[in-house]
């Protein structure tokens, strides 16, 4: 009877630990699927000059060039203009949430911020064209609002939950004695809070505009429709770019299988899983560093 | 004297900003709701949700893009839901502290932060090409299904977490093996609150599009798909299609309000179903 | 509770296993082209009226697409907006797939600028230097002084590609090209930005009422500076071959088309299909064409 009882038991672990197994085999396999799928590419194309060339333009009748620096370029700049938004605000937004707000007014916009990272990237990017699209040409004075600065505002928005929420927990994480005893010296509450407070949970602020970067790098659909797909270096925030994202959704579905592009295109999916995992693993060190030291 | 006028003035200022803040961020969402509830509340009747497009996808209904919808999220709940429960109870109630666990953990925090469409290049040489199942919705269904996998394990271990260990002890010490005692003390406590973070988790698989941009979602199909080797129409290839390819813009342009509202109310509906699941069922136990 | 998720569990794995056991119908796969794609569907959807029981799913993605699927063998009927090339007939032959051609429509590609421009005609080898980033200001064509703006499709689009071939020159297409997602997308910027150009479809130029979209002007094109300029949306010049740019819309299939999409085809080629065509805005194929179109039926 006590022998079954501890098969069966076994046999339970066993299984919730394949479950648990089959998280790492989904990461090796989405790792190795991309280099195998991605190393073929090399073949034909440099290294250096994949990573280093500006010019993309594998379907071209004079010759074929695949360089994905202007992509990699774009992406950093459609990046870099939302966290430059998002940063502050987020912040912001954190710190009045922690600190200032009354709780029936926390509580009440927690979820509402929940609800803006809740609407689909489609959706945002559709807002993109008709909304944001349009309103940006008229302020700029130019003929298209396709550009950086949309790809931008909208990642902003779409970052914003993330730096918003997990900042909140690290302002909330940091102890009430700081802030009493910053009180007691004479500070102002404003004082305490930006003196005091941010600093202290500093390094979960990083973490959060990390975690929100991630997802900027990624997104694709919202910035495939709103920023214009041009491939040209960058001229400015004022012209349109071409993310990697946006690349790859553009030409998969075209290229023929087995072909120098089709590998090209998991190479740049390869880019940017490492940039990506890169960019998680520095937030996840910098989370679980701040975690050990409040235990 | 001097100064702590100044101080006062420079926390005056400094709030307000922060207020304005939070207002900005308001001010948007409130935009995007409004903007396209107005503008596309106005096309949505019963024969919207009922029917399918027609002339061309001018006129008629998103009934396809509904139902695909549906049916690949289902597929994604087959596979995500319990495989994402059981690995949480794994690393919860059975793993200890080890190099194994520390890279199951640290390869789940990493899925979540993999970009959508880098899934979707994985959907097209794994499902699409080696298992042979094409671009169906099946294909589309399981590429969703691993995407929302780290999610559904980090809602559910969550959930695990907030089960006091006493209820555990409570149970071990009266003889009970540990599978008896997770199942009958823990997992009623827990449940509730995995299948809030698992809908949660559907729900943002529901919207996405950029892992089935290539493995399963068409542009127009006069069937709803017959099985899961067809294709399928979905509301969110719908509305990047009706937004960037139509060429009637101005008669579709309604029906992509239209569907960017549908597509927002049941998102945002199955959120809400999380909170009310959470709720009934905590207040069921009471 | 238990009760519950068993239930749930039974009911998913009942409806799953229906699904799984659903013989798929046989249905016509038609895939490719974009510009194509809206008149096709619309001849679906009218030939599967007027024949219930016929299924036909149309599916974008791109002339290289449509191609790409016939090779593959994931479709049955491919749509492309230009020839095959060289290297792709090579690898249906490869494979054992000998296409079979049918030019179901034709089309005048429009160049398209805002209304607000003044120029009213260009030559072909203008089009071409403005798409190469050799002009970078309208001024330069005596015009008004405003930059160019270059909209384009992207490179899976047949009409990229016969862009690149015969009005470029076959050479790249200028960097700074925004290359749009449809033409719908073109046509919209066009609308907005007072420096734009661009080239769609001759049936992409009309709005629902059958009239040029308003906000757009559409460019006569002539072959060469003295030559006389003609506009897409002339039919004569179309038949004639007076107009440069007009191209055949074709679909293959891999060999003798089955029963099925043999009567599909021969219906878009015949009276009630070309009508169609006609009013999409794109034009009727020649008897040449018709003769030709006959032939590959059989």
């Amino acid at each position: 009877m006590r022998k079954w009882a501890s098969l069966e038991e076994s046999v339970i672990r066993a299984f919730f630990l394949t479950c648990g197994i089959l998280a790492v085999l989904v990461l090796v396999g989405i790792f190795a699927t991309l280099l195998s799928t991605a190393v073929p590419a090399f073949k034909e194309i440099h290294l250096s000059e994949f990573l280093l060339k500006k010019n993309w333009d594998p379907t071209s009748p004079e010759k074929a060039e695949y360089g994905i620096l202007s992509m990699i370029v774009s992406t950093l700049m459609v990046t870099g203009g939302a966290l430059l938004l998002a940063v502050p605000i987020g912040i912001g937004v954190a710190a009045y949430l922690s600190d200032v707000a009354h709780w029936r007014v926390r509580e009440i916009v927690k979820p509402i911020v929940e609800i803006l990272a809740g609407i689909p990237s489609v959706v945002v990017g559709f807002l993109g064209i008709v909304l944001f699209g349009p309103a940006i040409a008229k302020i700029f004075h130019i003929g298209n609002g396709l550009n950086a600065v949309n790809g931008s505002v909208l990642l902003a928005i779409m970052s914003l939950p993330t730096i918003i929420s997990i900042s909140e927990d690290a302002l909330n994480a940091v102890p009430q004695a700081y802030g009493e005893a910053s009180l007691a010296l004479g500070a102002s509450r404003w004082q305490t809070l930006f003196r005091v407070k941010v600093p202290a949970a500093l390094s979960g602020i990083i973490a959060a505009c990390m975690l929100g970067m991630g997802r900027a790098i990624g997104e694709t659909m919202t910035v495939l429709m709103a920023t214009g797909n041009a491939r040209a270096f960058p001229h400015g925030f004022l012209s349109s770019v071409r993310t990697m994202t946006a690349n790859v959704a553009i030409e998969l579905g075209e290229v023929p299988y087995d072909t120098t592009h089709y590998y090209a295109l998991f190479a740049i999916g390869l880019v940017l899983f490492v940039m990506t995992f890169i960019v998680n693993l520095v937030a996840d060190v910098i989370l679980r560093k701040y975690q050990e030291r409040e235990q | 004297m001097k100064q702590a006028r100044r101080k006062k003035i420079a926390q005056f200022l400094g709030f307000f900003l922060l207020r304005a803040g939070l207002t900005l961020v308001l001010a948007i969402l409130l935009l995007f709701l409004y903007d396209i509830g107005r503008k596309g509340g106005g096309t949505i009747s019963w024969e919207f949700l009922s029917q399918a497009p027609r002339k061309g996808m001018t006129e008629g209904g998103i009934f396809p893009a509904i139902f695909g919808t549906f049916l690949v999220t289902l597929i994604t709940a087959i596979l995500a839901v319990p495989l994402g429960m059981c690995a949480a109870i794994y690393l919860n109630e059975y793993a200890t502290q080890g190099r194994l666990t520390r890279l199951i953990r640290l390869s789940i925090r990493n899925l979540s932060g993999v970009p959508s469409i880098v899934y979707g290049l994985f959907g097209v040489i794994l499902f699409v090409n080696i298992m042979r199942f094409g671009t169906s919705v099946l294909s589309a269904g399981l590429t969703l299904g691993l995407m929302t996998l780290p999610w559904t394990i980090t809602a559910s271990e969550e959930a695990l977490k907030t089960v006091p260990n006493s209820y555990r002890e409570g149970a071990l010490a009266l003889g009970a093996t540990k599978w008896q005692s997770i199942r009958t003390n823990v997992l009623p406590y827990a449940v509730p609150g995995m299948l809030t973070g698992t809908v949660l988790g559907l729900a943002r698989a529901a919207g996405e599009t950029a892992p089935i941009l290539f493995t399963g979602a068409a542009f127009f199909l006069p069937y709803l798909p017959k099985s899961l080797g067809d294709q399928f129409m979905a509301l969110p290839y719908h509305l990047y299609i009706m937004a960037t390819q139509h060429h009637q813009i101005e008669q579709v342009r309604p029906i992509a309000y239209g569907t960017a509202l549908v597509l927002i109310v049941l998102v945002l509906g199955m959120n809400m179903t999380a909170v009310v699941i959470r709720y009934r069922l905590r207040r069921k136990r009471r | 509770m238990k009760k519950t998720i068993m239930s749930t569990i039974t009911t998913l794995a009942l409806l799953s296993s229906i699904l799984l056991a659903a013989p798929a119908k046989k249905m016509i796969q038609v895939k490719g082209s974009y510009t194509m794609v809206n008149l096709v569907q619309i001849l679906a959807e009218e030939y599967m009226t007027k024949n219930p029981g016929a299924a036909i799913a149309v599916l974008g993605g791109g002339s290289g697409t449509g191609i790409t699927g016939l090779i593959n063998q994931t479709c049955d009927i491919a749509d492309h907006s230009r020839e095959w090339k060289q290297k792709e007939i090579d690898q249906a032959w490869e494979k054992g797939v000998t296409p079979r051609f049918f030019i179901i429509a034709v089309d005048g590609l429009s160049i398209v600028v805002n209304e607000k421009n003044p120029i009213e005609r260009l030559t072909l080898a203008q089009v071409g230097a403005i798409y190469r980033g050799e002009i970078k200001n309208w001024k330069t064509l005596g015009a008004y002084d405003k930059p160019v703006s270059l909209y384009g499709r992207q490179s899976n689009s047949g009409t990229y590609t016969f862009m690149q071939e015969f009005v470029l020159g076959n050479k790249n297409f200028s960097m700074d090209t925004k290359e749009m997602n449809g033409n719908a997308q073109i046509i919209e910027s066009i609308l907005q930005d007072e420096g734009a150009v661009g080239y769609v479809g001759v049936g992409y130029l009309y709005d629902q009422t059958g009239k040029i979209r308003k906000g757009l002007k559409v460019l006569n094109i002539s072959k060469t500076p003295d030559g006389e300029a003609y506009a897409p949306t002339d039919k004569a010049a179309i038949d004639s071959g007076k107009y440069p740019i007009s191209r055949p819309l074709y679909q293959a299939t891999n060999g003798k088309p089955n029963a099925d999409a043999a009567r599909f085809i021969a219906w878009e080629t015949g009276p009630e299909g070309q009508a169609i065509v006609e009013r999409e805005g794109f034009f009727a194929i020649s008897p040449a064409h018709k003769a030709q179109n006959d032939k590959n039926l059989k």
